[in-house]
């Protein structure tokens, strides 16, 4: 391709991103007017830019209480995951028995279980454990975290497992033979070699979880503990919608995966790769 | 397996297996026994076993059998538009222009926000930006309400899950792209084969792993739908664009028949399994190897 053919392909794909992301300019620009000229000139960028509907979104949304469930959530069922997945993934693979194949092939052949198929009857067993075993699983923190667990436990071991196939055993023998425990084989010289692996597990779950809706939609119903797509959900259906203001607050639930996006976005886009092809 | 190893097994798997089994396991099968009884949610009321009554009275349920071929309208239209957006950015993203890297961070965006959320954005876009557009424009037949006629409602769903998932499919057609060695193209050239010959000749077979996790991601995700869903329609007007998952969740939890709304679950999972399992196996056979 010569150089003029290059700089119209480019100046073409460039002008396509950028219409691709129209609705996010949108969302932005009316996020700053008032009722009368957003019904003027919905298009156009703001005349003035005040603050007043993001602090009011922030308010009505609970959005720093929302922020932190969400992270706390999050952080701590991702860790769960990685951790026991991965100790899960490698004990399959390096005992190489029938009971290992067993348990392999029930979690990889849940992964096609749509959640709705479940809700139902999660929703019983939950309670079932809350009334005669009094753990609190529901409307908790905690209860949430131990369902993420469950549905994402499926698809992490699949990718521990396919990654520690290919991970020589010879040093793990060498290990043991120097008296180290499996505990010590697994945390000081496995677990340090699924890096890249932990990363895409670690990406696609703390997305996976950040957005999702229905689940801490069935499991938490106080107010305190509402999650970003909870507390969005609650917003839009309170009041008759002011785009002004709703614009205000999805542009608040936006900023932090985009900050997310702009320090991981390397390992986001590789990750994505990996967890799909694999 | 010596005793010892026994114990560390146990110790390394134990935890993970309590937790899927209470949470997945046991709900699926549990799940299988409530779409055979008649109930509805509330604990002191009794369960009564019905048999197959749930399964027969789902296939005369006009507004499920409708929902399900919305469900199958709205999938179909969607697996083609993502793919075919997707794998043509990523055609223009891999031509190694100085841009591409921004290009490729911008189309993939959207995937990183949920879609309850994309649907809210979007619900303001096709209600009032298109209002304006419309007014301002004069092309009212083309830019009003969306979401308030069927049709239209439905493709607005199209357009967001797209908007959602042109990007992810993307990132995997570049890594399949990125994995076809440059003399083949190269060699092709000097045969004489001109673009249009190297892509369907050369690129297509030799991405056919890429078409296979891509159409399945994008069947399993558009059959399975249901954030935008709830955001963007809320399965309005009247019920028109109620999808597969919607239709089960208003049946349990918004009607309260717990039964009936678990069997449209099972059946939900059947079709589910099927379909995604089928298109695998059609698509991995047309896989080549060079």
């Amino acid at each position: 391709m010569n150089r003029a053919s290059r700089t119209t392909v480019s100046t073409l794909l460039i002008a396509l991103a950028l219409a691709f992301l129209s609705p996010i300019y949108l969302m932005l620009v009316n996020s700053f007017k008032d009722r009368a000229e957003l019904y003027r000139s919905a298009l156009a960028l703001p005349s003035s830019y005040s603050f007043q509907y993001y602090s009011k979104a922030m308010d009505k949304m609970n959005f720093l209480t929302a922020f932190g469930n969400s992270l706390y959530i999050t952080i701590v069922s991702v860790l769960f995951v990685v951790v026991l997945a991965s100790m899960t993934a490698w004990m399959l693979v390096r005992t190489d028995d029938r009971l290992s194949r067993i348990i392999f092939l029930v979690f990889v052949s849940t992964m096609l279980i749509p959640f709705q198929t479940l809700m139902m009857p999660l929703m019983q067993v939950m309670d079932w454990i809350r009334t005669t075993l009094h753990i609190p699983m529901l409307n908790t923190r905690g209860g949430l975290i131990y369902m993420n667990i469950g549905f994402h436990a499926s698809m992490a071991v699949f990718l521990f497992h396919g990654f520690i196939k290919s991970v020589p055993v010879a040093l793990e023998e060498a290990a043991t033979l120097d008296g180290c425990s499996k505990f010590g084989v697994f945390w000081r010289i496995v677990f340090p070699m699924l890096k890249t692996i932990t990363i895409t597990v670690a990406i696609l779950d703390v997305i996976a979880m950040w957005n999702d809706y229905l689940l801490p939609s069935l499991t938490l119903s106080d107010k305190a503990l509402r999650t970003i797509p909870l507390s969005t959900f609650y917003f839009f259906g309170e009041f008759t919608i002011q785009w002004n203001l709703a614009m205000a607050g999805l542009t608040l639930t936006i900023i932090p995966v985009v900050v997310f996006y702009m320090f991981a976005q390397k390992y986001i886009i590789k990750g994505i790769a990996a967890g799909a092809v694999k | 397996m010596s005793k010892n190893n026994k114990g560390w097994f146990a110790l390394f798997t134990a935890p993970l297996l309590l937790v899927f089994t209470t949470v997945v396991i046991l709900p699926f099968i549990i799940g299988i026994g409530y779409s055979f009884v008649s109930w509805d949610g509330i604990p002191a009321n009794p369960k009564v076993f019905v048999g197959l009554d749930n399964y027969a009275t789902l296939l005369q349920d006009e507004r499920f059998l409708s929902s399900a071929w919305r469900t199958i309208e709205f999938t179909v239209l969607a697996l083609v538009l993502v793919n075919v957006l997707g794998l043509a950015i990523s055609l223009l993203v891999t031509m190694k222009l100085r841009v591409s890297n921004a290009a490729r961070t911008m189309f993939f965006l959207p995937n990183l926000i949920g879609g309850l959320i994309l649907g809210y954005i979007w619900q303001f876009i096709f209600t009032d930006v298109f209002k304006f557009l419309g007014d301002k424009t004069g092309l009212d037949s083309v830019f009003f309400n969306w979401l308030i006629h069927p049709q239209t409602a439905l493709y607005a769903m199209v357009i967001v899950f797209t908007w959602q998932m042109a990007g992810y499919t993307m990132i995997i057609y570049i890594a399949g792209i990125q994995g076809i060695p440059d003399e083949l193209g190269e060699a092709a050239r000097v045969d004489g084969a001109n673009l249009w010959q190297r892509l369907t000749r050369i690129v297509f077979p030799l991405l056919m792993p890429s078409f296979t996790i891509c159409l399945f991601l994008t069947l399993s995700g558009a059959f399975k739908i249901f954030d935008v869903n709830l955001s963007l329609t809320k399965g309005g007007p009247n019920n028109s664009t109620e999808l597969f998952a919607m239709n089960i969740f208003n049946e349990i939890f918004g009607y309260g028949n717990y039964g009936l709304g678990q069997a449209k679950a099972i059946v939900f999972f059947i079709l589910v399994a099927a379909v995604t399992l089928t298109q695998v196996v059609i698509t991995k056979k047309k896989e080549v190897q060079y």
